[in-house]
C-alpha cells in the first residue's frame, strides 16, 4: 500500500508522464524496441532511497515488469506460436487444405463426415478435406484477417481522432457527432450491416465491415488522450517556444498519445477474429472457402453440429486460444503502461 | 439539472436525424437498390420501373429521403420479404420485441448478479489465486464466440443430457395465454405456472449464454472501479476516523466504486442485442435478434430496416435514461 507520508508514490506518477513526455522516439516504438539496461528499475524498496533512474521511459519501466509477468509471457508465447504457424503453415501441413482426398469415402446419408485415421488426425470435413491441415494454413488467413481488420481500423481512428484532437474546437465537435453516432449503432450490428452491402462478399469485405467499427473506437480513444497532451506543460512549452503547429501535433502530441492505442489494437486482433467467426455464422463471411479460415471454418461446422460437434470444436478452439493470447497480452500491456501501476 | 436533461435529448434528436439518413443512405447503397432488395428474384425491367416508379424512386434524392423520414416516423417500412413473409415489418417489431427483452433482462440480471460481487471480492483479495482464476476466467468468455458457447451448452445440457429444452420459448402443448408477449410474466399474471415454468427452464441456457460477455465486462470494471476507490484519499480518512468495516465497504468503497459500473450496464445493451442476433439464431428464440439473424442471411430488407432503426433508438435512450440516472447519483456529472 503506498504510504502518504512518503511523496515517492507520487513523484513516480509525475517522473513516469515527464520521462514518457520527455523521450517521444522512444514511447512511439513498441514496448519490445526498448529492451536492455533496464533491469530492476521500479523495485527498489528503499524507504529512504533517491531514485536515480528519472530517466526511464514510461515503455522501458513498463517492460522489465513485463518480462517477469507471467499473463504476459503466456500471451505472447500464444501469439508468437500463432504468428510462427501463420508464415512457415504450407510447409506444416500435412496435406493440401484444399484437396478432396476422402471425397470418395463420404456417403451423404450415412456418412456426411469421414473420421479421423492415420494420416488424417482429425478427420475430414464434408467434402472430404483434411480438417488438421485446414487449421494450420487457416491461422495465415486468421491472422490475416485480424491484423488487416485492426490496421485499417487504427489508420481510420488515426485519421480521425487526430483532426479532432490536433485542431479542437468546431472540427472537434463535427468529428466526434459523427464518431457518436457510429457508436451509437451496436458495434456487431454495424459489422453486419457494411457485411451485407457488399454484392460479392470476399475475404476483404469482412475486414473492412469489422474495420469500420473499430473506427469510432480508435478514434474517442486517440481523441482523449490527443486533447490531455494539448493541456500538456511539454506541449505548452513547444508552442511557447515557437514550435510550429504540425510540428507540436505529430512530434509532441501524437507519440504521446499512441500508449492506450497500442494497447487498445493488441485486443482488437483479437475481437476482429471473433467478429469474422460471428460474420461467417450469419452467411456474410466469405464464401470462397478454398483457403480456409477458422471463423469460416466454424461458420460452415453450424449445419452439422448436433451429429458431429468436432468440426466445429477445433476451429473454435483455435479461435479461443488465439483470442485470449492476444487479449492476455493486451491487458497485461494496458495494467504495464498505466502510470498508476507503477510502483 | 432539467438543463442536464434537456442537453442530452437535443444531442439525442441529433444523433437520431444522423442515424436516419445512415440507413436510408444504407439502402441505396444495398446490392440492387432498393428495389432490387424487394423484389429480389422477381426483378424484371418493367416490375423494376414500375416499382421505382411507385416508391417515388424517379425524385431527387431529398425529396425521397423526407419520404422516408415520414414513412419511418409512421412506422410504415413494407411487408417482411422472407422473414415472416406477408406480414407488416413494424409488426414483426412488435410481435418479437418482448421475447427480445426477455432474455435481454434475464441475461443482463444474470451478468450484474454475479460480476459485482465476483468483482467486488476480486479487488479486495488483489493477487490471490481467487483474483488470478476470475481474471483469466473472464478473459476466456471474451475469447469464446458467442453462437459456439451457446451450440456447446445447447449440445451438453439440451441435445445429450436432456437437462434442459433443445429450442423455442415455450413447449408448443404448453399452450399458455398471452397477455403481455413476456411469457414468464404472461403465465404469473393468468396463473398458469407451469407455462411460467416451462418459459424459465427454455430461458436458462440462452441467458447464460448471452451473460457471458456482460458478465465478464462488469466483473472487470467492477473489481477496476473498487481497486480505484480502494486507493483514495476519502477511504483512508474514513478507516483513520475508525469508521467500521461495514460503514467503509458500504458507504464510502461499493456506492463510488458502482457509477462507472452503471454507466458499463447501459453500454452493455448493444451488447446483448448484438449476442441476442446470434444465441436467439442457435436457440431459435423468435425474437428480435432471430429475426435479424435471418434478415441478415436471406436479405429481408424491410425487418432489417426495422430492427436496425428501432435497435439503435432503444439503445441510444436506454444509454440517455443511464446518463440521466448517473446525473442523480453523482451530482458531479451535472456540471460537465
Amino acid at each position: 500500500m503506498p504510504n502518504p507520508l512518503n511523496p515517492r508514490s507520487k513523484k513516480d506518477r509525475i517522473d513516469a508522464l515527464a520521462a514518457s513526455a520527455g523521450d517521444p522516439a522512444t514511447t512511439g516504438s513498441s514496448g519490445g524496441g526498448t529492451v536492455g539496461g533496464t533491469t530492476a528499475v521500479a523495485t527498489i524498496d528503499d524507504a529512504g532511497h533517491v531514485e536515480e533512474t528519472a530517466g526511464v521511459s514510461l515503455f522501458a519501466s513498463a517492460w522489465s515488469r513485463l518480462r517477469r509477468n507471467p499473463v504476459f509471457l503466456i500471451g505472447l508465447g500464444i501469439t508468437g506460436a500463432f504468428v510462427l504457424l501463420a508464415i512457415f503453415a504450407p510447409w506444416i501441413a500435412p496435406h493440401d487444405p484444399a484437396a478432396r482426398l476422402l471425397l470418395d469415402e463420404i456417403r451423404p446419408q450415412s456418412n456426411p463426415i469421414p473420421a479421423a485415421r492415420e494420416g488424417f488426425p482429425l478427420g475430414a470435413d464434408n467434402i472430404g478435406r483434411d480438417i488438421f491441415s485446414r487449421l494450420i494454413v487457416g491461422s495465415r488467413q486468421t491472422l490475416l484477417v485480424g491484423v488487416m481488420a485492426t490496421f485499417f481500423g487504427l489508420v481510420g481512428g488515426l485519421t480521425l481522432g487526430t483532426i479532432a484532437g490536433a485542431f479542437g474546437g468546431w472540427v472537434d465537435s463535427v468529428v466526434m457527432r459523427v464518431v457518436d453516432v457510429m457508436l451509437s449503432i451496436p458495434s456487431l450490428l454495424l459489422a453486419f450491416s457494411i457485411a451485407a452491402i457488399a454484392a460479392r462478399p470476399s475475404q476483404w469485405t469482412v475486414i473492412i465491415a469489422i474495420a469500420v467499427v473499430q473506427v469510432p473506437i480508435f478514434a474517442r480513444l486517440l481523441r482523449g488522450s490527443m486533447l490531455a497532451q494539448r493541456a500538456s506543460d511539454h506541449v505548452l512549452a513547444a508552442r511557447a517556444l515557437g514550435v510550429k503547429e504540425s510540428a507540436i501535433v505529430f512530434r509532441h502530441m501524437l507519440p504521446n498519445s499512441l500508449g492506450p492505442v497500442i494497447v487498445q489494437s493488441t485486443l482488437v486482433v483479437a475481437t476482429s477474429i471473433i467478429d469474422a467467426a460471428a460474420l461467417s455464422f450469419l452467411g456474410l463471411g466469405n464464401p470462397d472457402d478454398r483457403k480456409p479460415e477458422w471463423g469460416q471454418m466454424l461458420g460452415a461446422s453450424q449445419q452439422f453440429i448436433y451429429d458431429h460437434p468436432a468440426l466445429a470444436v477445433w476451429p473454435a478452439l483455435c479461435i479461443i486460444v488465439v483470442a485470449l493470447g492476444f487479449t492476455l497480452m493486451g491487458e497485461s500491456l494496458r495494467e504495464a503502461l498505466d502510470p498508476k501501476s507503477r510502483r | 439539472m432539467l438543463r442536464f436533461i434537456i442537453r442530452r435529448l437535443i444531442q439525442m434528436v441529433g444523433v437520431v436525424i444522423v442515424l436516419s439518413a445512415l440507413v436510408f443512405a444504407w439502402l441505396k447503397v444495398l446490392p440492387g437498390g432498393t428495389v432490387g432488395a424487394l423484389l429480389g428474384e422477381r426483378a424484371t425491367p418493367e416490375r423494376r420501373a414500375a416499382m421505382e416508379k411507385a416508391l417515388g424512386l424517379d425524385q431527387p434524392i431529398y425529396v425521397q429521403y423526407w419520404e422516408f423520414v415520414k414513412r419511418a416516423v409512421r412506422g410504415e417500412f413494407g411487408a417482411s420479404t422472407s422473414v415472416q413473409p406477408g406480414t407488416d415489418a413494424m409488426d414483426v417489431f412488435l410481435t418479437r420485441f418482448p421475447a427480445t427483452i426477455e432474455l435481454a433482462v434475464c441475461a443482463l440480471v444474470i451478468a450484474v448478479l454475479l460480476g459485482v460481487p465476483l468483482g467486488y471480492l476480486a479487488a479486495r483479495r488483489r493477487a490471490s489465486w481467487f483474483d488470478n482464476v476470475s481474471i483469466v476466467s473472464s478473459l476466456v468468455g471474451i475469447a469464446v464466440p458467442v453462437f459456439f458457447l451457446a451450440f456447446m451448452l445447447q449440445y451438453v445440457f439440451a441435445v445429450k443430457l436432456h437437462w434442459l429444452p433443445v429450442s423455442g420459448r415455450q413447449d408448443p402443448d404448453v399452450n399458455g395465454t398471452r397477455v403481455t408477449g413476456f411469457f414468464i410474466l404472461d403465465g404469473l399474471l393468468t396463473r398458469e405456472f407451469d407455462a411460467s415454468w416451462n418459459a424459465i427452464k427454455h430461458l436458462i441456457l440462452p441467458s447464460i449464454a448471452l451473460a457471458t460477455i456482460p458478465f465478464a465486462v462488469v466483473f472487470r470494471i467492477t473489481r477496476a472501479s473498487v481497486l480505484e476507490v480502494l486507493d483514495e484519499d476519502y477511504v483512508r480518512t474514513a478507516e483513520s476516523k475508525g469508521l467500521t468495516n461495514r460503514v467503509i465497504r458500504g458507504r464510502h468503497v461499493l456506492r463510488n466504486a458502482l457509477l462507472p459500473v452503471v454507466t458499463t450496464i447501459g453500454l452493455q445493451t448493444g451488447g446483448l442485442l448484438v449476442g441476442a442476433v446470434l444465441t436467439e439464431r442457435v436457440f431459435s428464440w423468435g425474437g428480435l435478434g432471430d429475426a435479424l439473424a435471418l434478415a441478415f442471411t436471406r436479405r429481408d430488407y424491410a425487418v432489417l430496416q426495422v430492427c436496425i432503426l428501432m435497435a439503435t433508438v432503444t439503445f441510444v435512450v436506454v444509454n440517455l435514461l443511464v446518463d440521466i440516472a448517473y446525473a442523480v447519483i453523482d451530482p458531479r456529472v451535472r456540471t460537465r
